[in-house]
């Protein structure tokens, strides 16, 4: 079972306490209502679906039940790290070279 | 006050040499999220408010856990849910938050025996010597999500909400008798 490290509980727990949330840092726009219909199914519907590491959203559902960030190899499951909602996306480049030292 | 409902009545779920499971006398229970002054929010309720995701505090009667980054569950006795509600409502337009009275929506779980912590790993996927005693714990449970307090190293709580009660009960049931079965 994949353990994970959530960032507010400072534990790392069995996947089942978790619930996968889809792609992280989409901003819903400022005012809905100016979006062209393109525009707002771009905003709902277009994700990256990206093969490797991959910026996505965790809830600890059966836990503290906070929404947070990671980074998840999509490949391998591996997760390079998780930080708390709100946090600046972390540079991937750098996570890489850290997970491979 | 809400309407105080019960799915279990208190009673012993099983008791075997293993470990020994009971439904607890109903408590008043107050679900609580607030952010900012802390300090004034335990004031009103009359315990310092942890904020150590798992740590608990008790006074007077009055047993607090943290449960996440801004929320706590509040156990009280039935004569004292009236207190802390007003006294929270009296903090309330100084300082917003959530208090929810959710008395009649849990029961718990007394777990205690020589087995108790085996018992519970038939349904926690975490490690439980993760939690130590005085602590406490959201997390996952044969499918439901409970609270579990470690009183001692061998001796539980667990608040469970009323619709899970007796399936879990059927599930610490069973685990029990197993283990016992293997002592013998
Ligand atoms: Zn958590």
């Amino acid at each position: 079972m994949i353990q994970i490290h959530c960032p507010y509980c400072g534990e790392t727990l069995p996947e089942l306490e978790f619930a996968y949330a889809g792609e992280a840092h989409i901003d819903r726009p400022e005012s809905p209502s100016a979006q062209t219909d393109e525009e707002w199914a771009e905003f709902l519907f277009m994700r990256q679906n990206v093969k490797g590491p991959h910026f996505e959203r965790w809830r600890h559902l059966h836990g503290c039940g906070r929404f947070f960030n990671a980074v998840r190899n999509t490949i391998t499951d591996r997760f390079y790290i998780t930080y708390k909602a709100g946090e600046p996306r972390p540079d991937l480049a750098t996570l890489l070279e850290e997970d491979n030292k | 006050m809400s309407k105080h409902i019960s799915s279990l009545a208190p009673s012993v779920v099983v008791d075997t040499a293993a470990a020994r499971v009971a439904v607890s006398q109903m408590i008043g229970r107050i679900s609580l999220r607030a952010r900012g002054d802390l300090a004034a929010v335990g004031q009103a309720i009359g315990v310092e408010l942890p904020t150590q995701i798992g740590a608990r505090a008790k006074a007077d009667g009055i047993e607090v856990a943290c449960l996440g980054p801004d929320e706590w569950t509040v156990l009280v006795s039935l004569g004292q849910i009236e207190k802390v509600e007003d006294a929270l409502a009296a903090l309330y337009p100084s300082l917003p938050h959530s208090m929810t009275e959710v008395t009649g929506r849990e029961v718990t779980f007394t777990i205690e025996g020589p087995q108790a912590v085996e018992l519970l790993s038939i349904g926690a996927p975490r490690d439980l010597s993760t939690i130590k005693v005085g602590q406490a714990r959201r997390m996952f449970f044969d499918g439901a999500t409970v609270v579990l307090w470690r009183d001692a190293e061998t001796s539980f709580r667990m608040d469970v909400w009323n619709s899970f009660a007796s399936f879990l009960a059927t599930t610490l049931e069973t685990g029990a008798k197993e283990l016992a079965a293997e002592l013998a």
